[in-house]
């Protein structure tokens, strides 16, 4: 009886949980960024409903039947956007909860799919999200070889819906650290990559009959997305000559490659742009911590967007993923235009991971991931008011916050009660 | 150390004699003895020497003094490598080179307690991993200073975000990790040049999990002790007892050498060495420790065996017991956000170093990190501005405080640096605008009193050798 007590209160918090509130919500005497870091609105009135933008408007009237949210004198953007993580594979990772996101004695390294990892009820994700980052990279690091399985895109909001795109792509790390597992050498790694792109490559070749391609691994089938454009090709590399031959796999095969890491990108800028191949980075890196990076710079977000080439950022970790966004401010030191920086955290990646229909930016019918600030964003000082993913309010708490509240004031022996 | 001789001889190398004019005065020699025998305690002595600097004069900044005040409109002299004056009305001296900080913020350089630059450098790799001695729970013996490579790229990107003093330490593999060194941020040929001339050594030690998973993960022998948190501690208790059997064999030594006896000294034990310093107070700890329960513990050996801890290092959970730290006189030096990474780095919080602040305990940031340690002001930033969103009230000029004068306390520094003060070390910043946003940079960064880092002036962004002949040579970094 109580078994099934607690297991009927249990699928009843559920349901409450994923039920979309549909609130209708306007926030409103902000200065709004419509476009990522552009589309700048004063005294702006954004309407929200059924999850959706319906308006950005100067001044514009609230109708009937919507919860008004006052952001005089706030920041209100379109919530950020961290370009790769492993939240939710992990919440440990050091002799603690296991490393989901590892792959060491997997049987297959490409087709892994990080949704079988993945553990919605992270502490991480909470955390993350109250610093006004509402969407996430989540992908898989390998550890066999130089394969790293494939990503995904999630929201940091309902779980019912979470998941954005998977698989989004595959991830391939050709980092001496990628050769290293992958074969011993960057010669011996190339070869099998490249054998097994040319096996995959469907070009000039017949269909698969039907009971062929039953008879496909994962491995076979993600290649197969891969050289459709259902996914792409995540490739971490650092040195130029790595990334010289990242570009060349995009027009040697065609299919869609993202560059990752790309700490001397900016030295073949030109060719990036030219290519069509956009970069993730983290804008911090600026020592020579291996001889894969021996050139990086602050700088190369700066570069890389006066080149054209599409940027998008990361933070120094999963667990703070949150930083991402002091991580742009500063980019913005280092000489990357403000929108830039703000576009790199929200309509780059968006459009870099196959999500711009849905999400990036505050127009109408994009899901209504809003951030209202205290201040400019990217500054160390700001942090946000209030929170709404796919259109919810999301309340500003975390594991954090909890023991913060418990602990503001010191006693003999707390209360082990639960925070209000 | 002094190194006379009572006798006028010279003894072997490592060893050196001191003059007992007490022990000769008071007793009349009994038998023929040994020449004395005592500890050279500095035998790696500070060469550095101050770099060439001009009478300099900044005029019309905001100042933040480090000590809680700020000054708008404010003045700062520097001259013969020393705060000369500061305030509203300073004028410059003939020839003095002045700089107009209209818009500008000048503060004391920023001091940081925790980094390994040097000893792991740029490049990571693994020739160069000279930070944990691996192989035994007790490398007392071991200096930091004997890995530091000074071709580190890190010590010139700390030098751009405003770091003109640091300690580097030895890694948290072992309960006692060995001795650290502090150091003036300038280039340097050896490290000796970059030594803090005077600055008291540390000693390093780790609670925790580090030692048990190094020594005890997976090897269920004897042999490999500790493994467990009453382990760690054991250790730490049982090596403090053998310090003090050891500062008693060297008394002994001394009180019979003066009173005439031909004694051997006590075989020399350089773990020992540098326990019995710590015991002696000469050494300070400095200790990595996260969370609140083992810190209380930690403070309660402190007491057992009567010496100081100077800060917890990490600390993740001081706001949990920041009353017991204030108690006990012992700083707490934390990064603004890390968590995670670790079992006992869970229960971290943003506003971790504004709580332990409120309480009145020592806090400060520290940077563990040779990224973190290139903008450790925003790393405050971000936290003072948490503490202050749950009601704080933390000035920026009091926050200041947790970059130079409390590390500056922990280092046993603060009568040098740490502050603007007329007197002191001339370590100080030219900011390109307020330090607490995330846009300012350090335009000019001074080391006694020279010029060390300029973001405007080639000639003063300084390339280490291994950046020599490579791809991005003296690019902007």
């Amino acid at each position: 009886m109580s078994i099934l007590k607690s297991l009927m209160g249990v699928s009843l918090a559920a349901v409450m949980a994923t039920t979309a509130h549909a609130e209708n919500i306007a926030i409103t005497g902000g200065t709004a960024f419509t476009d990522g870091g552009k589309g700048k609105v004063e005294n702006a009135t954004v309407l929200i409903a059924d999850g959706k933008v319906v308006s950005v408007t100067a001044g514009g009237d609230v109708p009937g039947g919507y919860r008004t949210v006052d952001a005089k004198g706030k920041w209100v953007t379109t919530g950020f956007m961290v370009s790769s993580t492993q939240l939710g594979l992990g919440e440990i990772e050091l002799s603690g909860d296991l490393d989901d996101a590892r792959a060491d004695k997997a049987q297959h390294t490409i087709g892994l799919d990080p949704i079988n990892g993945f553990n919605p009820d992270t502490t991480l994700i909470p955390i993350t999200r109250i610093e006004g980052v509402t969407r996430a990279v989540v992908h898989l690091t390998g550890g066999k070889d130089m394969w790293m399985g494939q990503g995904m895109v999630i929201d940091l909001g309902d779980e019912a819906d979470q998941i954005n795109r998977d698989p989004a792509f595959i991830g391939l790390n050709v980092t001496a650290w990628g050769a290293r597992s992958g074969g011993g050498s960057r010669p011996a790694m190339w070869d099998a990559i490249y054998s097994k792109l040319d096996a995959a490559d469907p070009r000039g070749k017949k269909a698969d009959k039907k009971d062929e391609k039953a008879k496909k691994d994962v491995d076979a089938l993600a290649l197969e997305r891969l050289f459709a454009h259902k996914e792409s090709l995540l490739v971490a590399a650092n040195r130029k000559a790595d990334i010289l031959k990242v570009i060349g796999l995009k027009e040697r095969y065609g299919f869609d490659v993202i560059l990752i890491g790309g700490d001397e990108a900016w030295r073949v800028a030109d060719k990036l742009a030219a290519a069509k191949v956009p970069v993730v980075l983290n804008p911090m890196e600026n020592l020579p911590d291996s001889f894969d990076d021996l050139a990086a710079t602050g700088t190369n977000a700066a570069r890389l967007t006066k080149a054209g080439v599409t940027v998008a950022f990361v933070g120094p970790d999963t667990h703070n993923a949150r930083n991402v966004v002091q991580a742009a401010g500063n980019a913005v030191a280092m000489g990357m235009s403000w929108a830039d920086a703000v576009d790199a955290l929200t309509v780059n990646p968006a459009k870099i991971f196959g999500i711009d229909k849905s999400y990036g930016t505050l127009t109408k019918g994009k899901d209504a991931d809003v951030v209202v600030w205290d201040g400019d964003p990217l500054e160390v000082m700001s942090s946000p008011d209030a929170l709404f993913i796919k259109g919810e309010q999301v309340a500003l708490k975390s594991r954090q916050t909890e023991l913060r509240d418990r602990y503001i004031k010191l006693v003999r022996s707390p209360e082990y009660r639960r925070p209000k | 150390m002094r190194t006379t001789n009572n006798r006028g001889r010279r003894l072997l190398a490592g060893l050196a004699v001191a003059a007992l004019g007490l022990s000769v005065a008071a007793c009349q020699p009994s038998e023929k003895q040994g020449a004395h025998v005592s500890i050279n305690r500095d035998p790696f002595p500070s060469t550095y020497t101050p770099l060439p600097s001009k009478a300099t004069l900044i005029t019309n900044v905001t100042l933040l003094d480090g000590k809680g005040g700020e000054i708008d409109g404010a003045s700062i002299l520097l001259d013969g490598g020393k705060i000369k004056a500061f305030g509203k009305d300073v004028t410059a001296p003939d020839g003095a080179d002045v700089i107009d900080g209209k818009g500008r913020w000048v503060t004391p350089g920023i001091i940081d307690v925790h980094s390994h630059l040097g000893v792991y450098p740029s490049p990571g790799v693994r020739s160069m991993s000279d930070g944990n001695e691996v192989g035994d729970p007790v490398t007392a013996d071991v200096w930091a200073e004997h890995s530091v490579w000074p071709q580190d790229a890190g010590f010139i990107r700390a030098m751009a975000g405003g770091v003109t003093s640091l300690e580097i330490l030895p890694g948290s593999a072992n309960l006692f990790g060995g001795r650290s060194v502090v150091l003036k941020n300038v280039p340097g040929r050896t490290v000796q040049d970059m030594k803090f001339p005077g600055a008291p050594y540390g000693l390093k030690m780790a609670c925790g999990e580090n030692p048990k998973r190094v020594y005890g993960e997976g090897k269920n022998s004897p042999a490999h002790r500790p493994s467990t948190l009453m382990g760690d501690v054991a250790g730490y208790r049982q090596a403090w007892a053998d310090a003090q059997a050891y500062q008693r064999k060297w008394d002994k030594y001394e009180r019979d050498y003066a009173a005439g006896k031909d004694v051997l000294p006590p075989k020399r034990d350089l773990k020992l060495d540098t326990l019995a310093g710590v015991l002696r107070g000469d050494i300070r700890v400095q200790m990595h420790c996260y969370r609140a329960d083992e810190m209380a513990v930690m403070m309660d050996v402190m007491k057992e065996f009567h010496y100081k801890i100077a800060a917890f290092h990490h600390a993740t959970e001081a706001y949990k017991i920041a009353d017991k730290l204030k108690e006990n006189g012992v700083c707490a030096a934390m990064w603004a956000d890390w968590w995670g990474f670790k079992m006992e780095a869970y229960d971290s919080i943003r506003e971790n170093i504004p709580f332990v602040a409120k309480a009145g305990a020592c806090a400060m940031i520290h940077s563990d990190d040779p990224y973190g340690i290139q903008r450790l002001n925003q790393e405050v930033a971000k936290t003072l501005a948490d503490g202050n969103k749950v009601g704080l009230g933390i000035t920026k000029a009091e926050a200041w405080e947790w970059l130079s004068l409390n590390p500056a306390k922990a280092l046993g520094i603060d009568k040098e640096t740490g502050t603007i003060e007329v007197g002191k070390d001339a370590d100080v910043v030219l900011w390109s605008g307020d330090p607490f946003s995330v846009y300012t940079k350090a335009d000019k960064t001074f080391v006694d009193g020279a010029l060390v880092w300029d973001r405007h002036d080639k000639a003063h962004q300084p390339i280490v050798d291994f950046e020599l002949g490579q791809p991005g040579e003296g690019d902007v970094k």
